[in-house]
């Protein structure tokens, strides 16, 4: 790297000393971006964004809370009534949980339709499922805190799927709960790991783009940039097209948070939790619905607990499974309506989810019928389909170039 | 079209959230017009947050609490004058102490205690009543269809119980009660109270003063939170215009085939 | 990289458009932080803290009682005529904080004090018999040397001000309440 001369004098003392001018520099304002990135590429931005959001009120919200079965309940009310500002910070927690969840979705199906994951990106997809998963244990410890119904009674389940490991699964559970039963110390320690988790998580988002700026950002052809006309500078065209994206984003978030608060949560978690009821009819929050649907479409305890982890695992090896070269959906005409179903699929998996499994789905199957449907198409998708699909797919033909089908586009 | 789309996935998701709400077995109740259910939020009625309070502080008080609330709050709310919560507050009595002499006490409660529960504990509610009367400080977030389903329940007593259905005895029925046996009796009938501002105390009156009383309870924060949020929401609709201005005309620079970039590295 | 392509604006100094977003954008987020700030003020449930009452009936001449006040040590001390007659003939200007004696009580022979050294926030001496009073027979704080006189005030040592009097009524000739 060649030495950059700064003209702000205070810049150029840091830099001489610790190169962490140009490295911003490198990434935020010279880094090279595809031209033809579409509005799908905001979804990661905004995600760390909403992850700033969550951390910053996070570290406030604890500052209130009181992780006790005795007080817990009554301190997050105490922070919505009596803290300055109190409902305001942990409406942001509470609705950012679900943005959080609703953007990284949006990306990650995002890298599924244009191919992202592909050579020579598969670690970075790698490190992001990782996040994801980091996600899914920091929402389930932090929904235990308010300690409702909701959360006592997701805890005891979600806790209690460790008890299927054979031998010694039941040694698991109570390691994990500190005594007989979720309590006291399940509390004070899922709040300790709810803490600690997201800065784990703030350390993988930054491994995340490392590797993405060591191979830059994928585009919707799907095709390498080949020459500098092909890329742009992210500054400052995807600075301001980020922040346009982040307005729509906020305004659409703030209406929950000012408007509808509680509108993605269950009426159940503002009972305080009581540990010799259960509430009839328990459900996790919207963003596991799919995977809890596939946890009950099996009916061996152990093989529903393997059948729901490996749907998420999957998503580790997908990489391999798709065998297609070709990157993006856009030449892939098979493909294209394959991610449409899947996707449907997901969204089936997560009603289902939503629904009691004896229910019946408009006359036909019972929900847990349509949940092992769903689920078997969801395992057929990527370990059929898309290794099949690679081999016999004809794809369309591959542009040139990022650069003229630009130009092609501003011609118009 | 692609907005449309963005807009459409986002409905589907939501989609989630409102399949994992309708569930159940008991009649939807009606919807109500409240003045704090808004698209946009509301506020409360200040006279009928105060009659709803005389409502709650004369009948419900008797057999629920409302632990999370304080007189104070009344204040806050801009309904009572802070003597007329003081005067409210010294007609309870609330354990205080130990004293010197190592004893606990009763005195009048003032306005920074909470409001006082009509039994010690769980047990002396259980004792008394057979059931737990439900602390109602957030009962409204507390049930699906909130407000709605509590005013449901409040005029929703039938005395002629329909063919088929047994009620426990010591049970009464209820048309919006999951599994229509309550243990409650019907709290509320036409005159139960007798209004201070001569309001008539009809049996339906009476429920949507209680209940806009418990809403407020419920979210003592709501008027605030509306106010504040209309606020940003016009902020940041300006803001979010003039980026896509500032966008729309940085873009424009991309009809230069000339823009490039190099890898720095 | 084309010369002016990681310039936000259109190239003119006043760029009406670049610098109202800007200025927007900025004030917003300056304002969003002031929720967070705020949140770490006392809560309502706090500042609205039960005021405390006090029998003083049953404290003697020449004892004091320390009581509870917003988590603080509240000094009541139940003054003899000697105490108040040194208190009140101290010549003003001598003081780092010159305030008068009769300013600081309502009744003289009550003095009630926060329990809380004005130097860095120890508690001084000087409400037990046998207690280090001071140079000044009134409080003496063992932190870093400040004593206090038979009205709270400050004569010696680092401590800038005297031992703020709480707001107090009384309720009738021996009760009081605090705050």
């Amino acid at each position: 790297m060649s030495k950059r001369q700064y003209n702000n004098r205070v810049m150029q003392w840091v830099e001489d000393r610790l190169p962490i001018i140009s490295l911003m520099e490198n990434s935020g304002v010279i880094y090279p971006t595809p031209k033809n990135l579409n509005y799908w590429w905001n979804y990661g931005s905004l995600a760390g964004v909403v992850m700033v959001i969550m951390i910053l009120t996070g570290i406030f919200l604890a500052m209130n809370y009181q992780a006790h079965p005795t007080v817990a309940f009554d301190s997050v009310e105490r922070i919505v009534r009596d803290v300055n500002y109190g409902w305001l910070l942990r409406y942001l927690h509470m609705n950012g949980a679900s943005m959080f969840f609703l953007l990284v979705y949006i990306h990650m199906f995002r890298g599924m339709y244009y191919g992202s994951y592909k050579a020579p990106r598969e670690l970075l997809w790698m490190i992001g499922v990782t996040i994801y998963l980091a996600m899914m244990a920091t929402a389930f410890m932090g929904y235990v805190l308010p300690w409702g119904q909701m959360s006592f009674w997701g805890a005891t389940v979600i806790t209690n799927l460790f008890s299927a490991v054979p031998v010694v699964g039941t040694d698991i559970v109570t390691w994990m709960w500190g005594g007989f039963a979720v309590d006291f110390p399940t509390l004070n320690r899922f709040f300790a790991w709810h803490y600690l988790l997201p800065f784990i998580l703030f350390a993988l988002v930054f491994l995340h783009l490392w590797a993405l700026h060591t191979h830059k950002s994928n585009n919707p052809l799907g095709i390498d940039a080949k020459t500098p006309q092909d890329m742009m500078p992210f500054h400052p065209f995807y600075t301001i097209k980020d922040l346009y994206g982040l307005g729509f984003f906020m305004i659409f978030y703030l209406y929950f948070v000012f408007f509808q608060p509680n509108f993605f949560g269950e009426v159940d978690n503002y009972i305080p939790a009581n540990p010799m009821v259960t509430p009839p009819h328990i459900v996790p929050e919207w963003y596991f619905l799919p995977f809890y649907a596939m946890l009950r479409a099996v009916p061996d305890k152990l093989g529903g607990v393997i059948v729901m982890f490996a749907g998420v695992l999957i998503l580790y090896v997908l990489p391999w499974l798709d065998t297609s070269k070709v990157r993006s959906a856009r030449f892939r005409p098979v493909f294209k309506q394959m991610f449409w179903i899947f996707f449907l699929d997901c969204l089936v998996l997560g009603y289902v989810g939503a629904k009691s499994p004896d229910e019946m789905f408009m006359g036909i199957m019972t929900m847990t019928t349509l949940g092992q449907i769903a689920t078997t198409y969801y395992f057929f998708h990527f370990i059929v389909l898309l290794p099949l699909l690679g081999k016999y797919e004809t794809t369309k033909p591959l542009p040139n170039s990022i650069a003229e089908e630009v130009a092609k586009k501003y011609a118009q | 079209m692609r907005k449309l789309f963005i807009i459409a996935l986002m409905g589907l998701s939501l989609g989630f959230a409102g399949a994992a709400h309708a569930a159940g077995g008991a009649p939807v109740p009606a919807k109500q017009n409240w003045t704090f259910t808004g698209l946009f939020g509301g506020g409360f009625d200040k006279a009928q947050l105060k009659r709803g309070g005389q409502v709650f502080f004369e009948v419900c008080n008797g057999c629920h609490s409302v632990s999370l609330m304080a007189y104070r709050n009344l204040v806050e709310s801009g309904a009572w004058t802070e003597d007329e919560a003081k005067e409210l507050a010294s007609g309870f009595e609330v354990q205080d102490g130990p004293n010197d002499e190592g004893e606990m006490f009763m005195r009048p409660a003032r306005l920074s205690d909470r409001f006082v529960s009509p039994y010690p504990n769980d047990k002396a509610a259980a004792a008394a009543h057979g059931a737990i009367p439900p602390d109602l400080s957030v009962i409204t977030k507390a049930r699906k269809y909130g407000p709605d389903y509590i005013h449901a329940l409040l005029i929703g007593y039938k005395d002629e119980v329909p063919e088929g259905v047994t009620i426990p005895e010591g049970s009464n029925y209820n048309e919006f009660f999951p599994g229509n046996a309550i243990a409650m009796a019907a709290p509320l009938t036409d005159g139960a109270v007798e209004y201070a501002d001569g309001t008539e105390a009809t049996l339906d009156q009476l429920s949507r003063d209680v209940v806009t009383f418990l809403a407020w309870a419920a979210e003592p924060e709501l008027e605030a939170r509306t106010a504040l949020g209309i606020k940003v929401l016009i902020y940041l609709v300006i803001l979010t215009a003039m980026l896509g201005a500032l966008k729309h005309r940085i873009w424009r620079r991309l009809s230069d085939p000339n823009l490039s970039c190099e890898d720095p590295h | 990289m084309t010369d002016n392509s990681n310039t936000l604006g259109d190239g003119s100094r006043r760029d009406f458009l670049l610098v109202s977003t800007a200025t927007l954008g900025v004030a917003g987020t300056a304002l969003a932080v002031w929720p967070f700030i705020h949140s770490a003020n006392p809560a309502k449930d706090v500042l609205a803290l039960a005021s405390t009452e006090v029998d003083l009936s049953a404290v003697e001449e020449g004892m004091a009682i320390t009581v509870m006040w917003r988590g603080k040590p509240v000094f009541i001390r139940h003054r003899t005529p000697s105490d108040i007659q040194m208190a009140a003939e101290v010549e003003l200007a001598d003081m780092r904080d010159p305030q008068a004696d009769a300013d600081r009580v309502q009744k003289p022979e009550w003095l009630i004090l926060v329990g809380v050294c004005t130097h860095l926030g120890c508690i001084p001496s000087g409400q037990k018999l046998g207690d280090s009073r001071g140079e000044f027979g009134g409080w003496f704080c063992p932190c870093h040397g400040s004593h206090y006189d038979t009205s709270g005030r400050i004569r010696k040592g680092p401590a800038p001000f005297n031992l703020p009097v709480p707001p107090y009524a009384f309720t009738d000739d021996t009760n009081i309440v605090i705050g």
